[in-house]
């Protein structure tokens, strides 16, 4: 074959080297030219924002050796007895020695984010599946925007509005009312208990339903968009076989959007465990286990911030080293959430 | 008998459709209550004075006379500074990691930091708060910093911004992205530098979303109580405004929450009307940034 002249060419050209750049001005030229500047620019940004992603990464560790290091002290002197530990004595006397169990707390986050899920999974999901399937579309715009105000409200001001609302409903009405109901069943009588002193509405079934109502935007929202990414063919699907709306939605949406909507679940149940002040104002602070929903409790993050003020020494190191099991927990519930969302439905922001 | 199979599958299905419609009701019969509850009593010590003046003393009108409802200018005072500080740490660093994320992102680092992202937003918020105390307490035992910082407006903006950035960064990289790819092919193929093209057009067109997402963090960060118990106990100097990063302030969450549980009538009565104040403005937030993000994204970002 002929080699095509140009071919040849290239090939006895001295090649120019590209990392200096031959200017008759003198040494400091690459100072003077544009591209160098051009270059030294995009590398810095890049660098800056690399950084950023650093100082992410950053946070999430120096939040759990932060947790670690400072929690020690407990870690070391009560081993595994402080998950099962049921006393809480920071004051030591001849007669009781100083000792911290977290089972009260860890008790009553699982009793209390096992009521808000009860009530709040079945009300997000009947709202998720309302705004997706069955609402006529005049009406979705508007009430898929107020159901996401319920996200907007601080946490605080749900405290206080359970408080002062809901307390006192719980105590005079729904409390004695479930007692007479409910509790008279065999079994049940445990669980629907009256409290030894009284109905007083600061119970665990105060602090489940206020949670309940906290988490529903986080989980209609997030699996409403798994309801969202169902293929219309599966709908179609189903309809021409005769289906009714609902038939469609159980048997061709529900399935589908089934990863999507347990990691919803999962994200709300996070939510819940995390929650604080809410439950502070609501759920009585008293350090104790009791079979009763209607008996007053604590959870860890509430009972952080009760005690966390007066905590010096040892105590605040129990106190971290509670706030370390929260971290634990949550972050084994969203790393699952996550995992779940994202393989089912694609990345979901952050921010609800 | 088919034809009597078919009516119920119907009713069934018109039952199922109410009951849902039920859910929603259930669901926003709190948010109605929340804001009748809170307008009725609020309004009755909002005034004028309410925003100029600072929290009241404590007082009970069957044993003293004189009692005053005082106002919140302090705690709007403190909750401005908080966020003020905090915005000022998390949008920059935020909107930088959320260009990393989207641009340059497609890497080990990118998905170790999106995952990251993901889940620090969901670390509870009282985490953060002995995080960040256990943070001042060591610099402090470390020489590098005096104890005032410990608990100060300083610790508990650090604390606010480390609940936002995870929330910008991802809103950030979120709006990015639905940026189209052309639009960047063709501003590189004009000879344009990559980080002009990312501020200069990429950032700028995905302006709006970006800075909506800056906003819903800012609200979030606004209503956040649980930091402010570790870091700024209302019990430290809660009755005039923050002078330095190294004091305590008060915060509209902080007050309500003090407010509400003591036994003082002119307290309470305030928990309420900061109550209302604090309900507005975050609704206010949320629906302009809402707002804004439909107009400009349609359905894209939900």
């Amino acid at each position: 074959m002929v080699p095509r002249p140009s071919d040849t060419s290239a090939g006895s050209e001295t090649p120019r080297d590209p990392g200096v750049i031959v200017s008759p001005r003198g040494r400091f030229s690459r100072l003077r030219d544009r591209r160098f500047w051009v270059r030294v620019a995009d590398r810095l940004f890049t660098g800056a924002t690399g950084a950023a992603a650093l100082v992410i990464l950053g946070i999430a560790t120096l939040l759990v050796l932060l947790l670690v290091q400072s929690s020690y002290p407990s870690l070391t002197r009560f081993g595994f007895g402080f998950l099962y530990g049921t006393v809480w004595n920071p004051n030591q006397t001849v007669l009781s020695p100083l000792i911290f169990g977290a089972l009260p707390a860890i008790y009553g986050t699982m009793v209390i984010a096992a009521i808000g899920m009860l009530f709040g999974v079945p009300l997000s999901l009947g709202i998720a599946i309302f705004l997706t399937e069955l609402s006529p579309g005049w009406l979705r715009g508007g009430l898929s925007f107020v159901i996401e105000l319920l996200a907007a409200i601080p946490s605080v001001v749900y405290g206080v509005w359970g408080l002062i609302v809901v307390v006192p409903l719980m105590a005079t009405t729904v409390e004695p009312g479930l007692h007479a109901t409910l509790g008279q069943l065999p079994g049940l009588s445990g669980v629907f208990a009256a409290p030894a002193s009284g109905y007083n509405g600061f119970s665990y079934l105060t602090a489940g339903i206020i949670l309940a109502i906290m988490v529903i935007p986080t989980i209609s929202s997030v699996s409403r968009e798994a309801f969202l990414v169902v293929p219309n063919d599966q709908r179609e699907a189903a309809l021409s076989l005769g289906a009714t709306s609902w038939e469609t939605t159980r048997l061709s949406v529900l399935p589908y959007a089934r990863r999507g909507v347990l990691g919803a679940i999962t994200l709300g149940l996070g939510r819940a465990i995390g929650e604080t002040i809410a439950i502070v104002l609501v759920v009585g602070n008293s350090y104790a286990i009791s079979g009763s929903l209607f008996s007053s409790g604590t959870t860890i993050a509430a009972f952080i911030a009760t005690e966390f003020g007066e905590a010096n020494g040892i105590e605040r190191a129990a106190l971290l080293e509670l706030g370390l099991v929260l971290l634990a927990v949550s972050l084994l519930i969203n790393v699952g959430a996550r995992l779940l969302v994202r393989r089912g439905i694609g990345p979901v922001g952050g921010a609800e | 008998m088919r034809f009597d199979r078919d009516v119920r599958r119907k009713l069934f299905s018109h039952a199922m459709a109410i009951a849902c419609l039920a859910c929603v009701a259930i669901a926003i019969l709190p948010l109605g209550d929340i804001l009748y509850t809170s307008a009725v009593n609020g309004l009755k010590v909002l005034s004028f004075q309410f925003f100029t003046q600072n929290s009241p003393i404590p007082c009970d009108p069957r044993f003293q006379t004189g009692c005053s409802f005082g106002g919140i200018y302090n705690s709007i005072q403190g909750t401005l500074l908080l966020i003020v500080i905090a915005a000022g740490i998390a949008l920059p660093v935020g909107i930088l990691c959320g260009i990393y994320l989207s641009e340059f992102g497609a890497n080990p680092l990118g998905n170790a930091a999106r995952f990251f992202a993901d889940v620090l937003a969901g670390v509870p918020s009282i985490v953060m708060g002995v995080v960040v105390f256990s943070l001042f307490l060591l610099l402090f035992q470390d020489g590098y910093i005096t104890s005032d910082y410990v608990l100060s407006v300083l610790s508990a903006s650090i604390a606010l911004a480390f609940i936002m950035l995870p929330i910008v960064a991802r809103t950030a990289e979120e709006a990015l992205r639905l940026v189209p790819t052309t639009t960047r092919e063709a501003a590189l193929a004009l000879g344009i530098p990559r980080y002009r093209v990312v501020l200069r057009i990429v950032l700028r067109s995905a302006r709006s979303a970006v800075i909506t997402g800056g906003l819903l963090a800012v609200a979030r960060a606004a209503g956040e109580t649980a930091p402010l118990i570790i870091l700024n106990p209302g019990n430290l100097f809660p009755f005039a405004p923050a002078l330095g990063l190294h004091q305590t302030t008060a915060s509209l969450p902080i007050s309500i929450y003090r407010w509400i549980v003591s036994p003082y009538p002119n307290w309470q009565a305030d928990a309420w009307g900061a109550t209302f104040v604090l309900v507005i403005l975050m609704l206010g937030i949320s629906v302009a940034a809402r707002l804004a993000l439909r107009e400009r994204f349609g359905a894209a970002l939900r």
